[in-house]
């Protein structure tokens, strides 16, 4: 886990696969006021590249990315 | 932000086999999670997947298909039973990869406020009534259809 990201919610997508962390991902940043961070964990290889698109077309903020064997963690603050 | 028009996602949905069921609600439910509007509108055999007695029952044709992932010949593909054996071996598939089922996803997207247009002229070619769709579902013609897909930013057909 991250040292010095303070994270408001966490969201497991562990074994789901598109379009459904995608879909999650985006009714659990609603769920966190503006400005706090949502970490989402997801075993979805395809996540990396949605993740990113989403980020760029919903203008949330992915803070920071890490991997755990096939785990995937982002870090998103919500921006709006 | 607030003031901009969203980007749009048109769909036209023409088929009614499981396998081509997914593409539309898969597009549909991402597109609103990325702060899209969406729309669909169904013709043909799509009508099934918003037939409220087919969308839970929806088949994939072992015929013609050599990109089963267990492949059938047609020969045995044309034997009675082996679409619903090849439906069950997808269901299967789809089941261990943990893949979102048809209803889930039109559940998905009526509640994001996807639009579900159905096709009133292949209605009465195939004998489909406005009671025999699922809730939630509007009926139009391709007026309606080009209407809305006149200011999409993406359109496809499936």
């Amino acid at each position: 886990m991250s040292e010095d990201i303070k994270v408001d919610s966490l969201l497991d997508c562990k074994g789901q696969v598109c379009p459904e962390p995608i879909i999650h991902a985006n009714i659990a940043i609603k769920k966190i006021n503006v400005g706090e961070i949502l970490l989402m964990e997801s075993t979805d290889p395809g996540a990396t590249n949605d993740m990113h698109s989403w980020s760029k077309r919903t203008g949330h903020q992915i803070l920071k990315e890490e991997s755990e064997g096939q785990v995937l963690r982002f870090y998103v603050r919500r921006m709006k | 932000m607030a003031e901009e028009r969203k980007k749009r996602l048109a769909i036209i949905a023409s088929k009614g086999t499981l396998d081509f069921a997914y593409p539309p609600l898969i597009l549909v439910t991402t597109a609103i999670s990325m702060d899209m509007e969406a729309g669909i509108f169904f013709t043909f055999y799509g009508l099934d997947i918003i037939n409220k007695h087919k969308f839970n029952s929806l088949k994939v044709s072992p015929l013609a298909n050599p990109a089963m992932p267990v492949s059938i010949p047609n020969i045995i593909g044309a034997i009675p039973g082996m679409t619903s054996m090849a439906t069950m071996m997808m269901k299967s598939w789809m089941d261990k990869a943990h893949m979102a089922t048809i209803p889930k996803l039109l559940d998905m997207a009526r509640e994001g406020g996807v639009r579900l247009i159905g096709c009133q002229t292949t209605m009465n070619v195939m004998g489909i009534k406005r009671e025999d769709l699922i809730d939630g579902v509007e009926i139009g013609g391709a007026a309606t259809f080009l209407d809305y897909a006149m200011d999409a930013d993406v359109s496809l057909f499936v």
